[in-house]
């Protein structure tokens, strides 16, 4: 963290100019009909855009490895919160529920 | 501070998930929201909230250099347009309170092009809006008080080029926030906008 690695001026404008631009995009293509696309296009922009803010302004990319795994592992779980979520609702009501008989009696 | 922002990210994910289970439930409901918002706010506080991560970054940077003025200068920066995103958010509230969209005893569905939607599910997608946005609003409004704090640091001469932290991870925190709009942002304002 404290490695005083001092990232160019350039390099911050031109993060800034490319999440402004993400910024507009998400909002054209969300009026683009892509069917069931549009909503995994807008989050993938998101990522995007969040990676760029993660990798410079938060200088991950100029911070030690550990940074990094703290990062990714912050969002590989939120990951598994929302799997996990999901595949319970999705999967209830494809069966019947199974007969357990001290229930049914 | 790391591992705060961790624990920021699932504080912040469970809303998602929360928000992700009822979408998919009723999300018919969740598009009639969303079309009663304003892309021309919620697109306008995107950008200044990409420009507040900027002056931030720069503020951090002018730490590592040790330019005291300068980090004073780009922290009252990030001030300012943090106050600017606030007070769009004040208006977008007071709207939707004048259109009776506030989940609440004077909640009224009346939208002519959506009246085939339920306006008790409406009123959930309402109820994530303002959790989750009001949430986001909490943290800049704590992000700003520390960076009251910082200038406050910097003036006493409490932060110079071997030692910034304080600047630093209050930029990490800062950025973080900036993330979770950037994901807001879409997923609450841009649903099913091509119908």
């Amino acid at each position: 963290m404290s490695d005083h690695h001092i990232v160019p001026l350039k390099i911050y404008f031109l993060i800034f100019a490319a999440l402004l631009i993400g910024t507009v995009i998400t909002v054209a293509i969300a009026f683009v009909d892509l069917g069931f696309l549009n909503t995994p296009v807008a989050l993938i922009i998101a990522l995007v855009k969040a990676s760029l803010v993660i990798l410079y302004f938060m200088h991950v990319k100029y911070s030690h490895k550990l940074v990094g795994l703290f990062a990714f592992a912050g969002f590989f779980w939120l990951i598994i919160m929302l799997a996990m979520t999901m595949q319970d609702y999705y999967t209830r009501g494809w069966q019947e529920p199974l007969p357990i008989p001290f229930l049914t009696q | 501070m790391w591992a705060f922002i961790v624990q920021e990210i699932l504080f912040f994910g469970g809303l998602f998930c929360g928000y992700t289970v009822y979408r998919n439930l009723y999300i018919d409901a969740f598009t009639a929201g969303s079309h009663q918002l304003d892309i021309f706010w919620g697109g306008l506080n995107t950008a200044v909230l990409i420009g507040s991560s900027l002056t931030m970054a720069l503020a951090v940077r002018c730490a590592q250099k040790g330019e005291r003025n300068s980090i004073v200068g780009w922290l009252i920066a990030t001030i300012v347009l943090g106050f600017a995103f606030l007070g769009v958010k004040y208006i977008e509230y007071s709207h939707k309170w004048h259109d009776n969209l506030v989940p609440g005893s004077s909640f009224a569905w009346n939208d002519p092009a959506y009246l085939n939607v339920a306006g008790g599910q409406v009123k959930i997608f309402f109820s994530f809006y303002f959790v989750m946005t009001g949430m986001h609003a909490l943290h800049m409004i704590i992000g700003v008080g520390i960076m009251l704090w910082l200038i406050a640091k910097v003036r006493r001469n409490q932060i110079n080029e071997h030692y910034f932290t304080p600047v630093e991870i209050s930029g990490l925190y800062w950025h973080f926030v900036d993330i979770v709009w950037i994901f807001l942002f879409p997923l609450l304002y841009l649903i099913g906008r091509h119908h």
